[in-house]
């Protein structure tokens, strides 16, 4: 562990992608600052939830975390260990300790595999267990998630989203991992199979005690299971504390403008709300663009 | 009269498979400049209601098996491709969730919208460029007349979107259809997209029959909420007193499984489900079609032998249960977790 106690310590990570152009040869003329000094903590079985609008920069923060994508500074701490100076073959022991459940369960899973193959394929590549053993574990997985063990032998294709997305969850568990960064996994979903998986989500905390980074553009799923909130904009962490305070009481403007946005299935705080919209629609995206079209 | 009546409509699909029963007895008024929300989650057979209603399911193999489309009291299930084209033009528009597929990405957004406006309107090509830049100020484009010569690729969804309902509005219909016309946006963009689609059916005086599968949406944007499942619709009633007093179990169980966003011990609890998963429409259970899936059906009641029908509970709330909330008054909810 860190010296305070954080499974995960993010200290000002910046990725920048290079912006290219050219016919023959690609020239970089610019960069994309995707994430721009983003620093933030996780304990040990705690939610954080990730908010922005999109291409504010949740899943490239997600994916450096991971070492899935190289992070062009900055640091991230990870069980005690500074995971971007690891090597090789220790960052693929780290990476049973950390998972990745992405939003679209469709494109996510190998179409060509079946069930049984995709939950048992991180077992195999970190060469855990026997055959035998390894068909016990996915059908305890299985279990777990709540997809029938029985299909093992089916394609992803005959399963709907929701069935799709516990196949994900299973295959997440599979190394028996410490922290999920969980991409946008109910945003394709419907509400009552939304509903579903943040429940199945909220009991693996508690039973594994898992540790989740929790990214999501929709401020009422977020809020269903994170203990604490961190907001971000162009890159940048606008805002971070515990739920109850964000939701409360936001501090940023850009955190009231999502607040503000998200639709609330109460017709009588309509009126309210389209006017706090109003004061605050500024800070946000659609805003910029709108600026750069007026000024060309 | 009302501006459109939607009668016992049924709109099946002849496939191999069977025969999908993808629309099964939907039935609502809309009277004019009113909003009609209709919520219920994918495959319910939202946008099979509003192609029908609009002309324009794929023949085959659907098929409007039985009942009527009455706008402004003409029957538009009777008429031919020639006489639709013409309603569709000038009556009644639609804008999709994706706008790019019906944008075309090959051509300048003027030459798009004045197309529309020459076609439908026969104005001359000066008149409909000078339309085309007030409708695209309609839709807040900002400096519009530079506009109508960018492609719609330069653009983010929600501007698109914005596009296509500068489209939509060219020729005043007295019914915009927005099939889910925000879902593919994020919630800052949906909120603006919404609050432009109110703005432009209040100054055109249209009515609107607005998709979604979020309940959040319909509360904000709705004046009466009609409530689809499997096929059929299930409750309708006014906004307010169907947020207020829900009485079909499914739209009760729906509310139920959505997080809320001022809701302080979400954290702590756990969301309500709904067990099990819609119906197969090429064999949807045959009497009531929520029964396998509602907490209040037994076996050896109605629910599996007598098909519900849509009944006005109260002024202006219809349901299709037998077993509606206030009629459960009293009776301890055995709701299943
Ligand atoms: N591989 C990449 N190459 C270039 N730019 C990228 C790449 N991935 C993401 N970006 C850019 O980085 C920004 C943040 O993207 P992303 O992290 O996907 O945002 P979010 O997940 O919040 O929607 C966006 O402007 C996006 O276009
Ligand atoms: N071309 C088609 N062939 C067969 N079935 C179809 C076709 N299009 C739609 N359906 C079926 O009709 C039902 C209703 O679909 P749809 O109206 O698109 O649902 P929604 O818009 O509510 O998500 C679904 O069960 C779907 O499978
Ligand atoms: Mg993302
Ligand atoms: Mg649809």
């Amino acid at each position: 562990m860190s010296t305070n106690g954080a499974l995960l310590e993010v200290t000002d990570l910046t990725k920048h992608f290079p912006i290219k152009q050219g016919l023959l040869f690609d020239r970089t003329v610019g960069h994309v600052k995707a994430v721009d000094g983003v620093s933030f903590q996780i304990a040990e079985g705690e939610t954080l939830g990730l908010v922005g609008e999109s291409g504010s920069g949740k899943s490239t923060t997600g994916y450096c975390v991971l070492q899935l994508l190289k992070p062009t500074s900055g640091s991230v701490r990870f069980m005690g260990r500074e995971l971007t100076e690891l090597g090789r073959e220790d960052l693929r022991r780290m990476r049973r300790e950390m998972q990745i459940v992405f939003q679209d369960p469709y494109a996510s899973l190998d179409p060509r595999m079946t069930v049984g193959d995709i939950v048992s394929e991180p077992l195999v590549v970190h060469g855990v267990g026997s055959r035998r053993a390894r068909r016990e574990t996915v059908r305890g997985l299985l279990e777990v998630v709540g997809f029938n063990p029985e299909y093992t032998n089916r394609y992803p294709h005959e399963f709907s989203g929701g069935q799709r997305q516990r196949i994900g969850i299973a295959r997440a568990l599979a190394l028996n991992p410490k922290l999920i960064v969980c991409d946008e996994p109910v945003s394709a979903l419907d509400v009552s199979i939304q509903a579903q998986i943040l429940n199945l989500l909220k009991d693996l905390q508690r039973d594994f005690g898992l540790t989740y980074l929790f990214i999501a553009h929709d401020l009422a799923v977020v809020r269903a299971i994170s203990d604490r909130i961190a907001v971000m904009n162009q890159g940048r962490l606008v805002e971070v504390g515990p739920a109850a305070e964000v939701y409360s009481s936001p501090q940023d403007e850009y955190t009231r403008a999502l607040l503000a946005a998200v639709p609330v299935p109460d017709p009588r705080k309509m009126k309210e709300r389209k006017e706090e919209r109003r004061r605050v629609a500024h800070v946000l995206a659609e805003a910029a663009e709108e600026a750069a079209l007026a000024d060309e | 009269m009302a501006l459109l009546e939607v009668k016992n409509l049924h709109t099946h699909f002849f496939t191999r498979e069977g025969v999908v029963r993808a629309v099964d007895g939907v039935d609502f008024e809309l009277e004019r400049g009113r909003t009609l929300g209709i919520v219920g989650e994918s495959g319910c057979g939202k946008s099979v209601t509003a192609l029908s209603i609009m002309g324009l399911i794929p023949k085959p193999p659907a098929k409007i098996v039985e009942g009527q489309v009455l706008f402004e009291g003409r029957d538009l299930t009777e008429l031919d491709e020639g006489e639709l084209e013409d309603v569709r033009g000038r009556h009644i528009a639609m804008i999709f969730q994706d706008p790019m597929t019906s944008l075309n990405p090959t051509l300048k957004i003027g030459t798009q919208l004045t197309e529309t406006l020459r076609r439908h309107l026969g104005m001359s090509k000066d008149a409909a460029r000078k339309r085309a830049i007030e409708l695209l100020e309609e839709v807040h484009i900002p400096n519009a007349a530079a506009r109508l010569d960018d492609y719609p690729h330069r653009y983010s969804g929600g501007m698109r979107q914005r596009v296509m309902i500068a489209g939509a509005i060219a020729c005043n219909p007295k019914l915009l259809i927005a099939d889910e016309p925000s879902t593919a946006l994020d919630v800052t963009v949906q909120a603006r997209i919404l609050d432009l689609l109110e703005e432009l059916r209040k100054a055109h005086d249209m009515a609107m029959i607005l998709i979604t599968h979020d309940m959040g949406v319909v509360a904000e944007a709705a004046d009466e909420v009609a409530v689809m499942y499997a096929g059929q619709l299930v409750e309708r009633a006014g906004v307010q007193d169907l947020f207020d007093r829900p009485e079909h179990p499914y739209t009760e169980a729906l509310l139920g499984a959505l997080p809320h966003v001022d809701e302080e011990h979400v954290r702590e609890s756990r969301l309500t489900t709904i067990p099990g998963r819609p119906p197969n429409l090429v064999d949807p259970p045959e009497a009531c079609r929520f029964g396998p899936r509602c907490p209040y059906a037994s076996l050896n009641d109605s629910c599996t032998q007598v098909e519900p029908q849509l009944r006005e509970l109260r002024k202006g709330h219809w349901v299709r249960s037998a077993h509606p909330a206030s009629e459960r008054a009293g009776v301890p909810a055995e709701v299943g977790a």
